[in-house]
């Protein structure tokens, strides 16, 4: 009896009290993401009012986002975006770990290291020089700025994943369809790909998150509400000068990060599988 | 209706000269693959990093031609008091994130180790602040940190912790940057979480068991048994962990914007100052590319430390 309430103690303090505490941590801003958005501005801006909970809930600030803001193009804009240069990391990053895992040709090790070095490129260090690239090929203020730049931060990753994928399809089933008379590329698109669909998943999830997380380059590359991405429509159009639209900007937090959570929600296990893969397996 | 019985015929008499085989054959075929990205990756990074080290050698106002000026922006940020700060500002802010980040994921990841109910679901929910998008999550932050209606400092106040109003989180100096840190470990340590978590899966139960029979402690055991065998694991992400952090943008730039009085500002936010907003482009490449040193410091000397014998 005693041995068991001692049992149930330690568990308390070595499980359910840490883990609780982290949890209350990670998941206040969210809550409190929620509560503001939901709140008359009244109830706001009142020292009066308890704030922790909402006295007269009111889905005004959603209603003013929708109809006083671009926030809906802005959704689909950052979706657009993200789909877009998510496909076009997959198949570059495929591109590059499929000869990179199978065939021993010279220079690989030289394309292994420029894939290590550009995903250790940071991007505030070439911020300054793109913006100029930009604007001399009069992207500026277009969606395609951002396709074409967001899978420079993304093809590094999918190529690092997708070879751990590759390597693991038996190189029998390879050889067999060679026999068979099949080209290297009927080999890779028929037999390898299909069995690397786990792996497309993760780099897919991964990568999907990623671009709806960019801001730096679509802060400077779209200056134009029709263009913009919900990170920097939300940080530009509802905070006008000093004045911060609080309950709005709440309302587009959490609006804007219900669709990641929502799609990483399916694909938890892929996510997280993409995201040790990295060190764990490296 | 001739050409399918003459082309194996022809082939057969010149097997040199087969564009097919020519195809198939393992370097061909693999340089074919990777040139569409290795181009692409080369034109968008390796242009641009070499371009920006040109820049960086102009006095190059925005949409005006440059003038070559040789290091003049780089003996320019030696003199400006500002640029200092910049880098002491960079220096605590990664140092202390990473230090929190990697002591509390650890610690969350042998907390998580155990067995209980629903782990997979408290290991999702915990890694959301990872996966939202920064600038929103920071927003809330930023509402959280209010001068005026911060809710940390309602909770202080209405626990008589501390008199009505409380502090100033973003507008005094030492607080600005322990906010920015806090926010910084809040976004980052799930991911610390998680892949160590995955680390300690890997190890095998039997190797406690051993230590156990040899008489050892539930100290001794993480001392000798989980720290070596996790420390591959904790390298990779706190190398990663340091470059982020290092180059932060989004966090610092929602938060505080490198205010009060510059109090906050890392170099990439600084960098963003002097080129987007005061149009000076040779400079801001400039300030940008001092983070190659001791990014590059960094990386070596952990690699070093990594590769050194320990017993």
């Amino acid at each position: 009896m005693t041995v068991e309430r001692r049992g149930a103690h330690v568990r308390l303090l070595k499980l359910w009290l840490p883990l609780g505490a982290s949890l209350l941590f990670a998941l206040f801003p969210f809550y409190w993401m929620a509560v503001t958005s939901l709140k008359p501005n009244q109830e706001l801006y009142s020292r009066k009012v308890m704030p922790l909970i909402v006295h007269q809930p009111t889905l005004k600030h959603y209603v003013d986002l929708i109809t006083e803001t671009n926030f809906l193009e802005w959704t689909w804009n950052t979706f657009l975006v993200a789909v877009m240069s998510t496909a076009i990391s997959l198949i570059f990053g495929a591109m590059l770990a499929y000869p990179l895992a199978r065939i021993r040709f010279a220079g690989a090790a030289l394309v292994s290291f420029a894939i290590a070095a550009t995903y250790l490129v940071p991007q505030p260090l070439l911020f300054v020089p793109l913006a100029d690239i930009i604007n001399r090929l009069g992207l500026g203020d277009t969606l395609t700025s951002v396709i074409l730049t967001y899978p420079t931060l993304l093809v590094p990753f999918c190529a690092w994943l997708l070879l751990g994928y590759f390597r693991t399809v038996p190189s029998e089933l390879e050889d067999a369809a060679r026999i068979d008379g099949a080209s290297r590329l009927q080999t890779l698109i028929k037999i390898v790909l299909p069995l690397c669909g786990p792996g497309f998943i993760s780099a897919g999830i991964f990568a999907f998150t990623l671009a709806q997380n960019e801001f730096l380059y679509a802060l400077i590359f779209l200056t134009k509400t029709e263009v913009r991405t919900v990170p920097v429509g939300a940080i530009a159009e509802l905070v006008r000068g000093d004045v911060f639209y609080w309950g709005q900007l709440m309302a587009a937090a959490l609006l804007g990060s219900i669709p990641v959570a929502i799609i990483y929600s399916f694909f938890v296990e892929h996510y997280v599988a993409g995201l040790t893969a990295g060190s764990v397996k490296g | 209706m001739t050409a399918p019985s003459l082309a194996p015929a022809l082939t057969h008499r010149r097997p040199a000269f087969s564009f097919g085989r020519w195809l198939e054959r393992g370097g061909v075929f693999s340089w074919l693959m990777v040139l569409p990205p290795v181009a692409f990756l080369a034109a968008l990074v390796g242009y641009p990093f070499f371009y920006g080290i040109w820049l960086s050698l102009q006095d190059r106002p925005v949409a005006k031609a440059g003038v070559f000026v040789g290091l003049a922006n780089y003996i320019g940020a030696w003199h400006d008091p500002v640029f200092w700060q910049v880098v002491v500002n960079t220096f605590v802010y990664t140092a202390v994130a990473t230090l929190l980040k990697m002591v509390g994921g650890l610690g969350l990841a042998l907390v998580m180790n155990q067995d209980f109910r629903f782990k997979n679901l408290t290991r999702a929910l915990l890694l959301l602040p990872f996966i939202v998008p920064t600038v929103l999550s920071t927003v809330a932050w930023q509402w959280i940190l209010d001068p005026a209606f911060s809710v940390v400092n309602w909770v202080l106040v209405a626990s008589g912790l501390i008199n009505s109003p409380g502090p100033s989180w973003l507008g005094n100096p030492y607080l600005a940057m322990a906010s920015l840190i806090v926010v910084n470990t809040w976004r980052g340590l799930p991911f610390y979480a998680i892949t160590l978590l995955a680390g300690l899966q890997t190890i095998s139960p039997e190797l406690y068991e051993a230590a156990t029979i040899d008489g050892a402690g539930t100290w001794q055991r993480f001392r000798y048994v989980t720290l070596p065998l996790l420390m591959p694991v904790i390298f990779i992400v706190t190398m990663f962990s340091v470059i982020f952090t290092f180059a932060d943008f989004q966090l610092i730039y929602v938060l505080t914007h490198g205010g009060p009085a510059n109090a906050t500002h890392v170099f990439a936010t600084y960098a963003f100052d002097i080129a987007m907003v005061g149009g000076q482009f040779g400079q801001g490449a400039a300030v940008a590319l001092t983070m190659v040193p001791p990014l590059a410091l960094i990386i070596l000397a952990m690699a070093i430390y990594m590769r050194a014998p320990k017993t």
